[in-house]
């Protein structure tokens, strides 16, 4: 009786400010989402309307949503595999028996991911200059003409994948080093008493032991890449011509610069529903292959 | 391919990715050094021909930059403080207290851990104008004083504390309270210690929130003034790179003093959460 008492005066504060500060808003999100929330709501309440499932509606219906969904996908489906991928390889790296100073080049590589995402977008913002970014310069050597990164709508995004793989390849790192760790040292000696080869060792004992890291590592990537927002906010503010556009920048333009909070929090839950459902495949997926 | 051979290339591999990896933060130190102008050359400079400070006093003198610094670490040192208190908390009770409603509770807790924080932010917002806390501190601090995952950070640790030692102090008469502050808090030491270095750069690093709820040039933190200070100085690429070292110096220092705390975090949260 006294412990339960005490258990719940202990959790009784962080239970009211997650409870306030967060569930509350959740809920009154989707209340918002129903209604015409303007700025003359704003001013006041009274002109408040009831729309039901409008703003949904609008937003399926307009070219700045999908547009912005196009390039979030975009964005998730090129950069999360080059992430992953990278992540993997320097982990394979960092974890061969051959490697000096693995701790030493750890902490390098993890130096982005600590780093502030405001800041570093900035740095990559002038060393992604036309003339006189260090990129071109450094193409230029091979022969590669200058390209106008952030100012071309082709190569806009590419830009900003190349900057978030640059920026986040650190953390899945760091989860695969550990995973790899894991694995016991004679399951690769057997291998090797079967003749296996490097690659095969890789592809036949690393790769299938990682496949649950894998998939938690796919998960956790693809719903933090599908919140693309800073990126585009610092190096092109959300253009050249909206190819930056994502749907985290359209929820906040919506909500805090056109002050649409009713539509915005649709943008928000429709984003939500989206990365729901996408992880909702990912396990089903991965499910029916482990069946297989 | 000999031993020596693949060892010299696996170094090279590990070299290129390190100058890869480090490259952009050199850079931005050296042009942070550069006398306004210099870094916009072709070819652009490596290093400063004559390194200057004047970008660090401009951004102090002219800038306000000590006092965005100043918001900064006071912001997130209190959320740090208030997240350090509650969730070690509520992280020890659901551990190893018993009270009715505890596992519906945690699972509940556990769900919520999939809706991203942007859906709460609009009617956050309103709440914060209806409280009068827009542009205040505690705008920033509040939401971030309790989070679900520092909760079963320290859950996952407490988890580990013997029962029996908690019942020996029960039965000499200890209180709960007593208990917490005298026994549990001392073993939960390291998981602290992990907690308040994620919180703190969490805080510290935090765009999207501060930029909605600071509406005040005065209030703002380190990234949200270097972000709206970019777009109206997109050409003074040095001021600007001194505005990135002051922003990134602190969360790097941070990191590096320790990264083992860090790193122990990340594994936690996402092998078990």
């Amino acid at each position: 009786m006294r412990a339960g008492l005490a258990g719940w005066a202990f959790v009784a504060p962080a239970l009211l400010i997650i409870g306030v500060f967060f569930f509350l808003p959740v809920l009154a999100a989707f209340a918002v989402s129903l209604t015409d929330f303007d700025l003359y709501a704003l001013a006041d309440l009274r002109n408040l309307r009831f729309v039901g499932i409008e703003n949904y509606l609008e937003l399926l219906k307009s070219r700045d949503f999908w547009r912005a969904l196009g390039n979030t996908c975009y964005f998730v489906l090129a950069g999360v595999p080059l992430s992953i991928g990278v992540s993997l390889g320097a982990a394979l790296l960092l974890n061969s028996r051959l490697t000096r100073w693995p701790a030493l080049f750890r902490t390098l590589y993890f130096a982005p991911v600590v780093a502030t995402l405001v800041a570093v977008a900035l740095v990559w913002r002038y060393l992604l200059h036309t003339r006189y970014g260090l990129l071109n310069w450094a193409l230029g050597f091979l022969g590669v003409h200058p390209i106008d990164w952030l100012g071309d709508p082709r190569w806009a995004m590419p830009a900003i994948i190349l900057f978030a793989v640059w920026k986040n390849f650190g953390y899945n790192m760091i989860i695969f080093v550990a995973a790899l760790q894991a694995i016991p040292a004679d399951l690769y000696e057997a291998a090797r008493l079967d003749g296996a080869n490097g690659w095969q060792e890789l592809r036949r004992v690393t790769l299938p032991l990682l496949r649950p890291t894998m998939l938690l590592v796919a998960v956790l990537t693809v719903a933090g890449y599908f919140q693309l927002f800073a990126e585009p906010y610092v190096m092109t503010e959300g253009g050249p011509l909206q190819s930056t556009m994502s749907v985290l920048y359209l929820m906040y333009e919506q909500g805090f610069k056109w002050w649409n909070l009713g539509s915005a929090s649709a943008v928000a839950f429709l984003l939500f529903l989206i990365v729901l459902a996408v992880t909702a495949l990912e396990l089903r997926f991965s499910r029916a292959r482990d069946a297989a | 391919m000999s031993a020596r051979g693949a060892r010299i290339l696996l170094h090279l591999a590990l070299l290129a990715l390190a100058a890869v990896t480090l490259l952009p933060l050199l850079w931005m130190v050296a042009v942070s050094f550069m006398p306004a102008g210099e870094a916009s050359a072709f070819p652009p400079p490596l290093l400063p021909h004559h390194p200057t400070t004047a970008n660090y006093r401009l951004l102090f003198a002219a800038r306000g930059a000590g006092r965005y610094l100043a918001n900064s670490l006071w912001l997130a040192s209190l959320t740090t403080l208030c997240s350090l208190v509650f969730n070690s908390l509520a992280g020890f009770a659901f551990a190893k207290l018993r009270f009715a409603g505890r596992e519906a509770l945690m699972r509940t807790l556990l769900a919520a851990l999939v809706i991203p924080s942007q859906v709460a932010m609009m009617p956050l917002f309103l709440m914060m104008k209806w409280l009068g806390f827009v542009n205040s501190y505690a705008g920033v601090v509040l939401p971030a004083a309790a989070g679900i995952f520092g909760v079963f950070l320290v859950r996952q640790y407490a988890l580990l504390i013997p029962d029996e030692l908690l019942e020996a102090a029960r039965i000499d008469g200890a209180s709960e309270a007593r208990i917490f502050l005298r026994i549990v808090l001392p073993v939960l030491r390291p998981i602290l210690v992990t907690l308040a270095v994620l919180t703190f750069l969490g805080s510290w690093n935090d765009f999207l929130w501060p930029l909605i709820v600071l509406t005040d040039q005065r209030m703002y933190t380190l990234p949200v003034a270097l972000a709206t200070l970019s777009r109206e100085h997109v050409q003074d690429a040095e001021l600007m790179m001194a505005g990135a070292v002051l922003t990134v110096l602190p969360v790097l220092v941070l990191f590096l003093a320790l990264q083992r705390y860090y790193i122990r975090g990340i594994l936690m949260g996402s092998v078990k959460g």
